[in-house]
């Protein structure tokens, strides 16, 4: 692989005077596991947004390659866009449609592929029903992956927390996606769930052929899985590279926890 | 059978009856000519709020100048009529095609905004609607209004026969159609967008472009309604689009449950005739129905159904199951 | 008249018409910009204060001492129903999703409309409000009424006045504080909810001064009163960036002086449609308004 699937060129963001992130590049193949790391509030999430079309970079550029081969810039796009080109994401603080049930958050993010027109649903055609069970089984089938298959009828906002994050990324995945950006995955999750999630994600990697850009606080997981790490630090690079180089790095360590102190992991 | 077509039978016999029982009841006369009116009436203000539902209760945006997609439907269809002699079923239903294009271009620029701003400014679009068609006097009647609108039918005494008969169809068909949309992929689409606009963009549902797609179908239905509206009275004026009439259909909408079709049906028909009923108190009505309003909002937001349907496949179902397990306790008993 | 001085008499009629907007405005700015709420009511409250001044005067006479005392009378009385409405029918939805909130100001403002036409004491009909003799001054081929001059000149130090609150008292601060983050306001000490009602009659003060000010130069007073000053009001916030103190101010000038152009100029049928105009263009092109700031969702 030459070409990496996602390439970033020096983005920037302004918000009302303050450069939330400066000149921050990326370069992501096919298949990698990519962990983004940080202080709180160092601009990991306003990475991701630019990644998924909530924010448009006001500098630098965005290049994605399409499964056909072909490179193109995705700055500036909507996020609808992105996700029909296989970029999906989750979110810090879980976006659940949560009056909805589970099974309706994961059908909704397979819309797009939908094979009949309104007039279909309003007039019941064949393709109408043919395509809502071919839509429920595989819908059904994802979250049984995931074991939360018998609780699709339950409202998304009545699941444990933890399911809740397990269907959010579900739901990411039923859309296809060839880029898959987790935000804390692990947020709010003990020794043991954690453990689970690296299980999780290691067999979503194997089973949906994805490559992944991960945000994370949790020492543990990011050391655990991820194969190269970016530390971000008030908007700035100020650091790449295997996470054992990052582990020893002193200006990374200067900037979790101040002067002379070690992260253990 | 199987379970589909065994539903489909169900809903298509319910539908039939609630059109062709009463509208025989009127004709014999066991149900009275003003009894008739007011069911005919709440059976348009239904359409209205059901257009209202749409874009307000399941997209999630609030737009409060429905009263003047009415006006443009009922202008239209009156127009139409008596201008260029169309059949009446024509009229009506250029009466909402007509309603639909301003849909679009009022909904361009607007559906941008977000909430209390696209509320604001619907609100404003409502009434500028309302100045414009007090102002071009040759096709409304300004000011003084526009008499002798066609009616559903020539024949005077058959009127409320047929005027029942044409608004409760219509009623039906609109619930139909709407139902199914709902239940479908494009229907979960647009929810979606009300339950979190971000996710559901972040999901790849074009947000933008669903919400004008709603609001052009709520403006189509709302100018059906009011395609409706002109014959049913026979007269249009000004006074009938206010600001006053679009809180009319809101307070429809948020007694029957924003966000579900039936609890707004039963609300305008509640609704309709508790106005009929309060008549005699006059002015005071006006004081009464915002109290009912606040009281909702600050007690009991949901109104009736919240986001709910009453389903008669699922009332079906439940009698079937009741059926079932009763026949397996009867069994398990004469063992 | 040349155009020249007609432009500037009609400007001069825009700044005494504005004035009233203003006022009016800041009500509505102040209350959004703490707890995010448009008050559809507020306008309603501007009739409240000139029915209660015009009980008053009716009741003790026009003098300078009445109109004082009008002036606190209506005052007191729109300040107690804007607090004890926030009471009821806002602060139990603080929380709630804007759509009820919105619904509830609206149902609340249809209350107070069509309760004063209802109640036996004030009734549908048009009451003649007790207004001074206009004295006309010829400055320059254009004509400034003393009723004019008074109008600037109370809003202006009414303006000045909650310029100083606002900017420099404790109370003022703690309003401030309130409207950039409730929940660390409170935890910092302030009394959140006793600054949002104080906020509320404020802006309640300042629109019952609008209505005696309206009442004055327009010296008809019926329960319908409010609805368009207040809409009109609405807009001027809107277009000066709702939220914002001096965007009221200039808003409502901006949107005074362009009424008094229309009507001069175009038609007055228009200068309603001006407004509305107005709102759509300044919400299509910059719907923070002139000084709003464009605040992100956070995502």
């Amino acid at each position: 692989m030459s070409e990496p699937m996602l390439n970033v060129e020096s983005i920037s963001i302004v918000f009302g005077g303050l450069k939330a992130v400066s000149n921050f590049d990326l370069k992501i193949y096919e298949g990698e596991l990519v962990g983004l790391i940080g202080p709180n509030g160092a601009g990991k999430t306003t990475v991701f947004n630019m990644l998924s079309g909530i924010y448009t970079p006001t500098e630098g550029k965005i290049r994605f390659m399409e499964p056909d081969g072909i490179t193109k810039n995705i700055e500036g796009q909507a996020p609808h866009i992105l996700a029909k080109s296989g970029i999906a994401r989750t979110f810090q603080n879980i976006r659940l449609f949560k009056e909805l049930s589970v099974l309706d958050n994961v059908r909704i993010a397979m819309h797009n592929r939908i094979a009949y027109t309104p007039f279909g649903s309003v007039f019941r055609t064949k393709s109408y029903y043919q395509e809502e069970e071919r839509i429920k089984s595989k819908a059904l089938e994802l979250l049984g992956l995931f074991n939360i298959d018998s609780k699709s009828m339950e409202l998304a906002q009545n699941l444990p927390y933890g399911e809740q994050r397990k269907l959010e990324i579900v739901r990411a995945l039923a859309g296809n996606p060839r880029l898959l950006l987790l935000d804390e995955p692990a947020a709010g999750m003990n020794t043991q769930e954690t453990k689970n999630l690296m299980e999780l994600i290691s067999f979503i990697r194997k089973r949906f052929s994805v490559t992944i850009l991960l945000i994370e606080h949790d020492m543990n997981l990011v050391m655990g899985i991820c194969e190269r790490l970016v530390v971000l630090d008030y908007g700035k690079i100020i650091a790449e590279g295997l996470p054992e180089e990052i582990k020893r790095n002193p200006s990374v360590i200067k900037a979790y926890l101040g002067e002379e102190a070690t992260i253990d992991a | 059978m199987e379970h589909k077509t065994r539903n489909s039978i169900l809903l298509a016999i319910v539908a039939i009856a609630v059109v062709v029982i009463p509208t025989s009841l009127i004709k014999i006369e066991v149900i009275d000519e003003y009894t008739a009116q007011i069911l005919t009436l709440a059976g348009i203000n239904a359409i209205i709020a059901i257009s209202l539902n749409l874009i307000s209760g399941i997209t999630g945006q609030l737009a409060l100048g429905h009263a003047g997609f009415m006006a443009i439907g009922a202008y239209t269809t009156s127009s139409l009529t008596m201008q260029l002699g169309l059949p009446l079923p024509l009229a009506i239903i250029g009466g909402g095609f007509m309603t639909a294009v301003f849909g679009f271009v009022i909904g361009f620029p607007t559906l941008k905004l977000t909430g209390d701003y696209l509320a604001i400014v619907t609100l404003g679009f409502g009434e500028i609607i309302r100045v414009v068609l007090i102002n071009m006097k040759g096709l409304t009647g300004g000011a003084a209004g526009l008499k002798g609108v066609p009616g559903f039918t020539a024949d005077i005494l058959a009127q409320p026969v047929i005027s029942f008969a044409v608004v409760t169809a219509t009623l039906v068909l609109i619930l139909a159609g709407i139902t199914n949309f709902l239940l479908s992929s494009y229907g979960r689409a647009i929810i979606s967008i009300r339950e979190d606009e971000i996710a559901a963009a972040s999901n790849g549902i074009p947000v933008f472009f669903y919400k004008m797609f709603s609001f052009t179908i709520s403006a189509f239905l709302a100018g059906i309604a009011g395609g409706l509206y002109a014959p049913f009275f026979g007269y249009l004026n000004p006074t009938m689009f206010t600001f006053l009439k679009s809180v009319d259909f809101l307070i429809i909408v948020v007694l029957g449950g924003m966000g579900s079709i039936t609890g707004t049906i039963i609300a305008s028909y509640v609704l309709t005739y508790l106005q009929e009923f309060l008549r005699f108190l006059k002015d005071y009505r006006l004081v009464i129905y915002p109290f009912i309003l606040i009281f909702i909002m600050l007690f009991r937001p949901k109104g009736l159904l919240g986001r709910t349907e009453l389903s008669l496949v699922g009332l079906l179902n439940k009698v079937l199951q009741w059926r079932a397990s009763k026949a397996k306790d009867d069994k398990e008993a004469r063992r | 008249m040349s155009i020249g001085t007609e432009i500037l008499q009609q400007i001069i009629n825009g700044i005494a018409l504005g004035s009233i907007y203003a006022l009016i405005a800041l009500g509505y700015t102040m209350v959004y910009g703490i707890v995010r709420l448009i008050n559809f009511a507020h306008g309603d409250i501007l009739m409240v204060g000139a029915f209660a001044a015009y009980f008053f005067l009716t009741r003790f006479g026009l003098s300078t001492i009445g109109m004082v005392g009008a002036f606190l009378f209506s005052m007191i009385v729109s300040a107690t129903f804007g607090i004890v409405i926030e009471r009821l029918a806002y602060k139990p939805l603080r929380n709630a999703p804007r759509i009820n909130a919105l619904i509830t100001a609206i149902g609340v403002s249809l209350i107070l409309e069509n309760g004063a036409r209802v109640i036996p004491f004030i009734g549908p009909n048009p009451r003649q409000f007790p207004t001074i003799k206009t004295v006309n001054i010829s400055v320059l081929d254009m004509s400034v009424s003393n009723v004019q001059i008074i109008v600037v000149l109370v809003s202006i130090f009414l303006m000045i006045a909650l310029n100083y609150i606002v900017m420099s008292t404790k109370t003022g601060k703690a309003m401030r504080a309130v409207s950039y983050d409730r929940k660390a306001a409170s935890l910092m000490g302030i009394p959140v909810n006793r600054i949002i009602s104080f906020t509320f009659g404020l802006g309640s003060i300042l629109a019952a001064a609008a209505g005696i000010l309206f009442a004055t130069a327009y010296p008809q007073v019926e329960p319908y009163m409010g609805i368009m000053p207040g809409l009109k009001a609405f807009i001027a916030a809107v277009l000066g960036g709702i939220g914002s103190i001096p965007g009221a101010m200039i808003g409502g000038y901006i949107l005074g002086i362009a009424e008094t152009m229309t009507k001069g100029f175009l038609s007055s049928q228009l200068s309603d449609a001006i407004a509305f105009g107005i709102l759509i263009i300044i919400l299509l092109a910059k719907p923070t308004g002139i000084m709003g700031k464009n605040v992100r969702e956070k995502v």
